[in-house]
């Protein structure tokens, strides 16, 4: 590693990785309302370019081009902070993540700390968000937020600690390699160390849909109820910052699934591997999140909590507990 | 136990006597003669009338709407409601009726019956210079938005109501819209 | 129905005002929840409601006043206006409160066209409440399926009365005009293709488990209250009492039909949701059997050219989509009337909202606002 090489790798890592997540937060948005569109039984947008690719571009110019306004209670450096604190740390969970076998930003040993840790970060920034507007929807909006994340950050890592107890290691990419070979071998099919493991998996799916403020979890920006929540006060690129952001998450908790369980670049035939196919369980798992959310209504909010303190917790323990003699015994 | 119109007027007849059915005037010349001396119906007297006895009677459903119209004094319609919820009626209405002529206002009461299909109205008959009636909402706690729009449209203050604020009309109003010498 | 595991419901003590620190929400005039101008004052405890005061009059426009400034027949159009999803419920009223004021009777070809246009307009209403009451509960989709369904109701109207939502279609002694069999036959298709789409419904939504946990046990109305507060309609039959207009006070052609009155007893939303459900399909076997037994004849009976009512006070009740319409006439032997009363089912629905909603949570108390099928012309005229 010389001292050109390096950097430079590195800066084009993160140039490609913010590229790549605007490009997610825009596309992933269109395939969201044309997806919601056709379940609906209704074209989704058609006008803006060919089948409405353009659409994302015209929002985008749109949020763009809107005043910035900051009500006047609020609270003047943490307004302003609260959407980049959404989006930076997002960006920073991208390093650890293998798209493909040399394409990682960095090789890191604890790859899967560094996701959580960066990961948690949202939660902060959608509470200061909405706790800084002086609005009293946001204001419970933020509430709602904080008790969400942090009954289902629980499961989460109680199943990530699971997985590592299988796998071994922490460092993603090491966790994909593992997995090579057919498709049998990926984590998800591996019953020998976890006979729960598709159960293991589901949880680590619902926790997902938590941590992402999506629907059926979507009690923070619960539209109908609290407009639009934590959010209501930004106008213009404050609200797109929050909304990237909430794709940005969307994709990197999508991302995790698919290194974890599925093999991540590995292909399911043993040959061939590469970045088309993490690409491509990614974003059947991202598909999977959009139809999720246009098909159920929401839950309640203390539906939401008891889902995930009564019955996710403990079926976590659980597995977690008969991984550990599973690895131990046999 | 089902509940039976003559029960009903049974229980009527406690609070108020009940209107006898008028002879069928028979067809001869001197009765058409006197039958014209009468005043007709809607000539209106020049002062306002004396307070009609209260009383009750059984009507045509078909032709009214209703089985039991009962014309009761003011003081009475705190009973009247009672007797009718202890009966298990439920309240439809309560709404105003500007007799500008005669220089009343009547307030008119509906009741429908939850199980049985039996309608009772209630009407009774105020001074229009001073329009103050006793609230049922005690008995009737639905009648309070029905009382609370009946002041916003007529004025007519009921006693005894916890907040006769403005309803439908806008929060600074303080005319009576359904009045028929109100002018917009 | 599965019991509802009241455990899981927390219901705060309403704190006394001033006792913990409440703070008040206004569900404004522009909510998406509240379907319509409604302002409701919620006193806040934390997530718990501790006071719910709905403001009505943002849609005031004082149909009884206009009642009093037009003769009956130029009524006819305000009448659809009320209540602009079960116009036809309406129009029926006061169409029969003049009828049975002057005693006119109507045709019974007229009667049976009556009955199918207003159990259509039943069922375009419940969609319509269907698809809003799970936009709120945060379900996105059944709405545009409900609305594709109602699509075809409303194409049928439109071809009958020349109107979509607001239809001026009874007059006074009858129709405006006569069904054709483009009409008929269109109904026919539409029962056919109905009830399939309400068993697709059944099992998308009405056996969803979030649903079913959203609803089951929540916003409980007891019979005593709906009895006190004079809540009629599915909140009333939600709550086991059996109470129908078409069944109480019968009126037009419903005697001739068969057709049963959903009732359930556990007084929650979901006993509300069901009800509802049910009666859609309760509508769509009067109207096949309306279209089965269509009497021939005329549809207009001879009335007077100027149509003057005796004096006296008349009362007409219609059991609309959202329950008992009752329609008081007072008339002075004028073709104006002296007065007019329109009493709505929306109007007692809600009056019962501030007691039922103590203590609820935000969420609960929006889902039981949204199973009272509140529409806010309806409420404030």
């Amino acid at each position: 590693m010389s001292l050109t090489e390096d950097p430079i790798r590195l800066l084009l890592f993160l140039a490609c990785t913010m590229a790549f997540v605007g490009f997610n937060a825009a596309y992933l948005v269109w395939v969201e309302r044309k997806g919601a569109g056709r379940f609906q039984r209704r074209p989704g947008p058609t006008e803006v370019g060919p089948a409405g690719l353009l659409q994302p571009v015209a929002d985008a110019v749109k949020l763009m081009s809107k005043q910035l306004i900051v009500p006047p209670g609020a609270d003047a450096i943490l307004f302003r902070l609260a959407p980049i604190m959404v989006m930076a740390p997002a960006l920073m969970c991208f390093v650890p993540i293998p798209f493909g076998e040399t394409l990682a930003g960095r090789d890191i040993n604890l790859g899967l700390v560094m996701i959580f840790a960066f990961g948690s970060f949202n939660v902060m920034a959608i509470m200061l968000g909405g706790w800084a507007s002086r609005n009293k929807y946001a204001i419970i909006s933020a509430a709602r937020i904080v008790s969400q994340n942090v009954a289902y950050e629980i499961p989460m890592l109680l199943v990530v600690i699971t997985l590592i107890m299988v796998t071994g290691t922490m460092d993603m990419n090491e966790i994909v390699r593992q997995q090579e070979g057919w498709f049998w071998n990926w984590n998800i099919f591996q019953l020998g160390a976890n006979p729960l493991m598709p159960v293991t998996f589901l949880i680590f799916f619902i926790c997902m849909l938590a941590e992402t403020n999506r629907a059926p979890f979507d009690m923070a920006e619960a539209e109908s109820e609290l407009v639009a929540g934590a959010f209501t006060e930004y106008s213009g690129m404050g609200f797109g910052l929050f909304f990237m952001g909430e794709y940005a998450h969307i994709v990197i908790g999508c991302s995790l699934g698919t290194v974890l369980f599925f093999g991540g670049w590995q292909s399911p035939f043993g040959a061939l591997s590469g970045v088309p196919w993490f690409l491509l369980k990614m974003y059947t798992l991202c598909f999977i999140v959009i139809w999720i959310r246009w098909t159920f209504p929401r839950t309640q909010f203390y539906g939401l909590l008891n889902l995930s303190w009564k019955i996710l917790i403990p079926v976590s323990l659980g597995t977690l507990i008969l991984t550990s003699i599973m690895l131990k015994v046999f | 136990m089902s509940l039976t119109l003559e029960t009903l007027a049974k229980a009527f007849t406690g609070l108020m006597p009940e209107k006898p059915v008028p002879e069928p005037v028979p067809d001869t010349p001197e009765a058409k003669d006197s039958a014209a001396d009468a005043p007709a119906k809607d000539e209106a007297p020049a002062e306002p009338p004396a307070p009609v006895p209260p009383f009750f009677e059984q009507v045509d459903f078909n032709l009214r709407g209703f089985h039991l119209d009962a014309t009761v004094l003011p003081d009475q319609v705190v009973p009247v409601a009672s007797l009718l919820d202890e009966h298990g009626f439920a309240i439809d209405a309560v709404t105003g009726v500007d007799w500008i002529a005669e220089e009343q206002m009547e307030v008119v009461y509906d009741f429908f019956h939850p199980t049985e299909p039996w309608r009772v109205a209630a009407r009774t008959r105020i001074p229009r210079a001073q329009p103050e009636i006793q609230t049922i909402s005690e008995v009737f706690p639905g009648a309070n938005w029905h009382e609370r729009e009946t002041h916003d449209f007529f004025g007519i203050r009921f006693l005894g109501h916890p907040d006769l604020s403005p309803f439908l009309l806008p929060e600074d109003a303080d005319y009576h819209p359904l009045l028929k010498d109100f002018e917009a | 129905m599965n019991k509802p595991k009241l455990d899981l419901v927390p219901t705060g003590p309403p704190a006394a005002p001033g006792e913990n620190e409440t703070f008040v929400l206004n569900l404004g005039p522009q909510h998406p929840a509240t379907h319509g101008v409604l302002r409701v004052k919620l006193t806040m405890d934390g997530e718990f409601v501790v006071r719910a005061e709905p403001v009505p009059g943002y849609i005031h426009r004082m149909h009884e006043k206009m009642g009093e400034n037009r003769t009956l027949p130029q009524f006819l159009p305000n009448t659809s206006r009320i209540d602009y999803l079960s116009a036809m419920h309406y129009t029926h009223a006061f169409t029969g409160v003049v009828e049975r004021a002057m005693g006119i009777e109507v045709t019974p070809r007229c009667e049976y066209i009556r009955v199918i246009t207003s159990e259509l307009n039943r069922i375009s209403s419940h969609l319509v409440w269907f698809g809003a009451f799970l936009l709120d509960l945060g379900g996105f989709t059944p709405l545009l399926y409900a609305f594709d369904d109602r699509e075809q109701i409303l194409d049928l109207l439109e071809g009958l009365t020349g109107a979509r939502l607001t239809y001026c279609y009874y007059q006074i002694g009858g129709l405006y005009n006569d069904v054709d069999d483009a009409f008929l036959d269109g109904t026919r298709e539409f029962v056919s293709y109905m009830r399939p789409r309400l068993d697709m419904y059944r099992k998308l939504v009405t056996d969803n488990i979030i649903l079913r946990k959203r609803l089951i046990g929540i916003g409980v109305i007891s019979q005593e209250m709906c009895r006190k507060y004079g809540a009629v309609g599915p909140v009333m039959r939600g709550s086991g009492v059996a109470y129908d207009v078409r069944r109480a006070e019968p009126y037009s052609a419903y005697p001739e039909f068969d057709f049963d009155i959903p009732v359930y007893d556990e007084g929650d939303s979901m006993a509300r949701y069901m009800v509802r459900m049910e009666e859609m399909e309760q509508s769509l076997r009067i109207i096949e059997q309306a279209l089965d037994k269509l009497p021939d004849g005329e549809v207009n009976v001879k009335v007077p050219r100027v149509i003057k009512v005796p004096p006296g006070d008349y009362c007409y009740a219609v059991e609309a989509a959202r329950g008992r319409f009752t329609v008081r006439l007072v008339s002075n032997g004028k073709p104006i009337p002296y007065r007019l009363k329109l009493r709505t089912p929306s109007f007692t629905n809600l009056s019962l909202y501030e007691e039922a909603s103590q203590g609820m949570m935000l969420a609960d108390a929006l889902a039981l606002m949204g199973s009272l099928d509140l529409v806010i012309p309806d409420i404030d005229r």
